[in-house]
């Protein structure tokens, strides 16, 4: 399942939905992206999520049906939000359940470093009131590409 | 056809999106690419930054020897920086 939503989202409970009605998960693994205080000194900071709808949601399924095409998954969960968040707030969560650690540890890991590369999202930084983009790093190139051997 | 534009694309296009009536000779991604470019300095400057600008047809990723038609949706942007 995704959900591409600006409201943030209650970790706990969808970690418990995800698992709660299939008895067949024996492993579930989650990570959540959090926006970081990078400039501890700024008096205002904030990072806007830009998004390009309709093709969002149509590369997170493409993704998370790569990862349940790799790996036998009971459940997976792509949350990613849209719009204004501050320091501590939550960007995204991806979890996965499978009968065994391996295939949930392996697919979570891999939700992640594909969707940085091909989810169509920007991120634009705001410290007191000035804007820059967020450039695309070379590390996130390198981290989809190790999963296409 | 029907553009879209995001981040510091649409920033330096200043535009969000247009609706536009491709000439004749423009049959790929590349050729609208030189088309749009042609048309003014903030086109030239988004389109041609270091060549980093990602290209969508219908909300799919396509190469730039992509055939196009007016009834696509095509966007430019940056490489994604989501996470």
């Amino acid at each position: 399942m995704i959900r591409v939503q600006s409201e943030d989202f209650d970790f706990g409970a969808e970690i418990k939905a995800l698992s709660r009605d299939n008895h067949q998960i024996g492993g579930l693994c989650s990570f959540v992206g959090l926006v970081r205080d990078i400039h501890p000194d700024a008096e205002n900071q904030a990072m806007t999520l830009e998004h390009y709808p309709g093709m969002t949601e149509k590369m997170l399924e493409e993704i998370e049906q790569e990862a349940q095409t790799r790996w036998p998954l009971e459940a997976s969960l792509i949350i990613h939000r849209f719009g204004r968040l501050e320091p501590g707030d939550q960007i995204v969560l991806v979890a996965t359940a499978s009968r065994h650690r391996e295939a949930a540890f392996e697919s979570c890991h891999f939700l992640m470093d594909w969707l940085k590369t091909k989810a169509p999202f920007w991120k634009l930084e705001e410290v007191d009131g000035k804007g820059e983009w967020v450039e695309a790093r070379d590390s996130d190139d390198k981290a989809t590409r190790k999963w296409q051997q | 056809m029907k553009l879209l534009y995001f981040a510091w694309v649409k920033d330096r296009i200043g535009l969000s999106e247009e609706t536009v009536s491709l000439p004749e000779q423009v049959t790929t991604i590349s050729e609208l690419l030189d088309w749009l470019s042609s048309r003014g300095e903030n086109y030239a400057s988004a389109i041609n930054e270091g060549k980093t600008v990602r290209i969508a047809v219908n909300q799919n990723y396509a190469p730039e020897d992509r055939s196009i038609t007016d009834g696509d949706e095509i966007a430019l942007f940056p490489p994604v920086t989501g996470g």
